[in-house]
């Protein structure tokens, strides 16, 4: 009996002691977080994914906590929402910013652009570009190996098994960027969502002389310059053989569409012509 | 017991099947694409226009940088552009083409067929006859040769080392020369030991080449006392400069040094041979020998070949291309790119043209890696392929770089060795360049 007691004893002092030690120890080392952090941190999509230039959500929220305001913090995958109610949790502005989205620059499908040569290394376009120029005679359009699609987070790309190339979802983009970091030819871009949706670009970067580039594929930009001519409001620029689409400038009237002799640039998401007219709307 | 370096190595099927097919002079092909940088570092720039006549053996693009070389004309001829054309990977490079007549040299090359053994300009001469020849490192790196030879300041070279290994399988140009040309290399190496100053010279030939090895032991006392011909156990990558001079001297290059940081200078066969003929005989780098090979190739060759001559002409000398062709080779089969054309003129640096057939030249399909560790212990740099590429895959960089992926010469025996047939080299070649980027950027910082 009396070592059971004993024993009893022993440790009930054993543990007031350690909780006491401890005690002091946490008082000692206690690391003070704004527990703002986490509840902007909670709001936050919580992909991870870098879009907003930080190392991922945690670093994100504790700078946003700790700005004096939020112009600069923009979180792509939330959009205007999350920073809404990031932006009404600490009390500052919530900065507005267009809603973006990744665009192929490159329309160079199996049927215009002719295989020349087979590639037969590592299924990997990083692989592949640092090897050589590619299957094609384009030594700047897509590999079609898919970096891209592994590179994103969210499920917005996936290969079209017919043209070869990637292709964009645009509800589930959320233009964090992996895309444009991770494709080694460097065919992405993130442009304004525009509009309802509607968005010009010209999907080539091909630099290459007129005569070389429309050689090696049927839809590239041959740089002849009707489109900057055509533009009303100078909103197109040729540098390096390739016309490229200020998306600021752009009012969308579509008048380069037309005009380019290789149906390089792209409109998305305008109404079809007028003979579907009819047939569009009733659908 | 033969020499030969301490750790890893393969030693894959020698196949050396045009070996004694003798060096050949090539026909003058109709039309030369000579390329501006066939040489590591900056290109040379154009001094002809269109529309010029140039001699053979005319300097036609001058050195633009410390580490540069000089591009002369192959042929005689019309200068047809200074413009572009698409090489073996499909990348547009600055060439000049020239339309060929026949062949009128440019005075003051001697083109009589007697060796000249008797060198007595100084080492300052000679470097910058080297120089004004372009000659490059002819075993496939074509780093200038006289860039090579100006030892910097507070290093000593002890050692010339001349790499007659030629590892890779396949390759017979430099066997070829050693045979043929033994007498005019032997006093190019001692015109390149006379150049850097050193007393101890070793010619590294691996054991496969016995006649190679019988031939130049024959010579070399009565040209140079101080050569010595080093028989080596055959072991891919001997060729490699840091395996050849821990094959020969015992020495380790420290991880990002260079062979003189150990007192070393390691020069090529064929490099020397072409050193000979620029001190010697003043005639600038303008043709090589080139191995035509493959198993189902009409005919074997090794040809001398024009600077700028299409890998199509030299085909096509050699029997036409067969129907069964899978890939044709630039180089070797371990270190060679596979060419996505066939249109692009041979360069200072190519030392052959191999044509595989279909079912050999496909690879397998990938499957998982098995954890063998045979990568690990073929790799003659003693690195850890499986981890490198498996951290290139997931973008690890820090952690390749931890691992030393830039030490890694490429030489392919990760990928050859590996039982899962899994692509080792094309990741770590590419998480290498990621790195070197990494690294450039932070000292740049």
């Amino acid at each position: 009996m009396g070592v059971l007691a004993y024993t009893i004893i022993t440790l009930c002092v054993l543990g007031v002691l350690c909780a006491v030690v401890l005690y002091f120890v946490a008082q000692k080392f206690k690391v003070y977080e704004d527990q703002r952090i986490d509840e902007v941190e909670r709001i936050l999509p919580g992909a991870n994914c870098g879009g907003c230039g930080y190392a991922g959500c945690h670093s994100f929220a504790s700078t946003a906590v700790k700005a004096d305001d939020l112009s600069g913090l923009f979180c792509p995958v939330g959009g205007e929402d999350t920073m809404k109610r990031i932006a009404d949790m600490l009390g500052k502005v919530a900065p507005v910013r267009e809603p973006m989205v990744a665009v192929l620059r490159c329309n160079g499908s199996c049927a215009v652009r002719e295989r020349r040569n087979e590639y037969d290394g590592a299924q990997s376009c990083a692989v592949e570009a640092a090897l050589y120029a590619g299957e094609t005679g384009c030594s700047f359009g897509c590999l079609g190996k898919g970096d891209c699609v592994s590179a994103c987070a969210f499920g917005a790309l996936h290969m079209d098994a017919e043209t070869g190339l990637p292709v964009v979802d645009q509800d589930k983009c959320t233009a964090c960027g992996a895309c444009v970091a991770k494709c080694p030819k460097m065919l992405f871009e993130l442009r304004r969502k525009g509009p309802k949706d509607r968005r010009v670009y010209v999907a080539c970067m091909n630099r290459d002389k007129g005569a070389v580039a429309k050689r090696n594929c049927g839809a590239a930009c041959i740089g002849c310059g009707k489109c900057v001519k055509t533009c009303p409001f100078g909103a197109i620029t040729l540098s390096n053989n390739v016309a490229y689409i200020d998306f600021n400038k752009c009012r969308l009237c579509r008048k380069c569409v037309a005009e380019c002799p290789t149906g390089a640039i792209h409109a998305v998401n305008f109404p079809v012509p007028a003979q579907n007219a009819e047939a569009a709307t009733e659908a | 017991m033969l020499k030969t370096f301490p750790i890893g190595g393969i030693h894959p099927s020698e196949s050396k099947i045009s070996k004694d097919c003798r060096i050949e002079p090539m026909p003058l092909p109709a039309m030369v694409t000579i390329p501006l940088s066939q040489h590591i570092g900056t290109p040379s720039e154009a001094i002809v226009v269109k529309g010029d006549r140039v001699l053979t053996g005319q300097l036609i693009g001058r050195s633009s940088g410390f580490v540069s070389s000089n591009v002369h004309s192959s042929v005689t001829g019309t200068v047809m552009a200074v413009d572009t054309f698409v090489d073996q990977g499909g990348m547009r490079r600055p060439c000049i083409t020239i339309q060929t007549e026949p062949d009128e040299w440019v005075p003051g090359i001697d083109l009589s067929g007697n060796v000249v053994r008797e060198c007595n300009l100084s080492p300052a001469e000679i470097i910058a006859k080297v120089a004004a020849a372009g000659v490059v490192g002819m075993g496939g790196a074509t780093f200038p040769t006289h860039v090579k030879l100006t030892v910097p300041t507070g290093k000593k070279a002890e050692y010339l080392i001349i790499n007659g290994v030629e590892c890779e399988p396949y390759l017979t140009d430099d066997y070829r020369v050693m045979m043929e040309r033994g007498e005019e290399v032997l006093v190019g190496v001692s015109i390149l030991a006379r150049a850097i100053g050193v007393d101890r010279i070793m010619v590294g030939i691996e054991n496969n080449k016995p006649d190679a090895i019988k031939h130049l032991a024959q010579l070399a006392p009565e040209i140079d006392s101080r050569i010595e011909v080093v028989p080596l156990k055959v072991c891919y990558p001997q060729g490699s400069e840091k395996h050849l001079i821990a094959a020969l001297t015992g020495r380790q290059v420290p991880s990002g040094g260079l062979p003189i940081d150990v007192g070393a200078i390691v020069q090529n066969v064929g490099t020397a041979l072409a050193v000979y003929e620029a001190v010697q005989k003043n005639k600038p780098l303008i043709e090589r020998v080139v191995t035509v090979t493959g198993q189902s190739l009409v005919r074997q060759a090794n040809l001398k070949v024009r600077i700028g001559t299409s890998v199509t002409d030299l085909i096509e000398y050699c029997g036409g291309l067969p129907a069964d062709t899978g890939k044709v080779v630039a180089g070797g089969p371990m270190m060679g790119r596979a060419m996505a054309r066939l249109d692009v003129p041979v360069v200072k640096g190519m030392s052959a043209v191999l044509v595989i057939p279909d079912e050999s030249a496909r690879r397998q399909s990938e499957q998982l890696c098995v954890r063998c560790g045979k990568c690990v212990s073929a790799c003659p740099m003693g690195l850890e392929p499986y981890l490198l590429s498996k951290m290139v895959r997931k973008a690890m960089w820090n952690g390749a770089e931890a691992h030393n992926i830039t030490d890694c010469i490429e030489c392919g025996s990760c990928s050859w060795t590996c039982l899962s047939a899994l692509p080792l080299l094309d990741y770590i070649r590419v998480g290498k360049a990621e790195v070197m980027r990494r690294i450039r950027a932070r000292k740049g910082r």
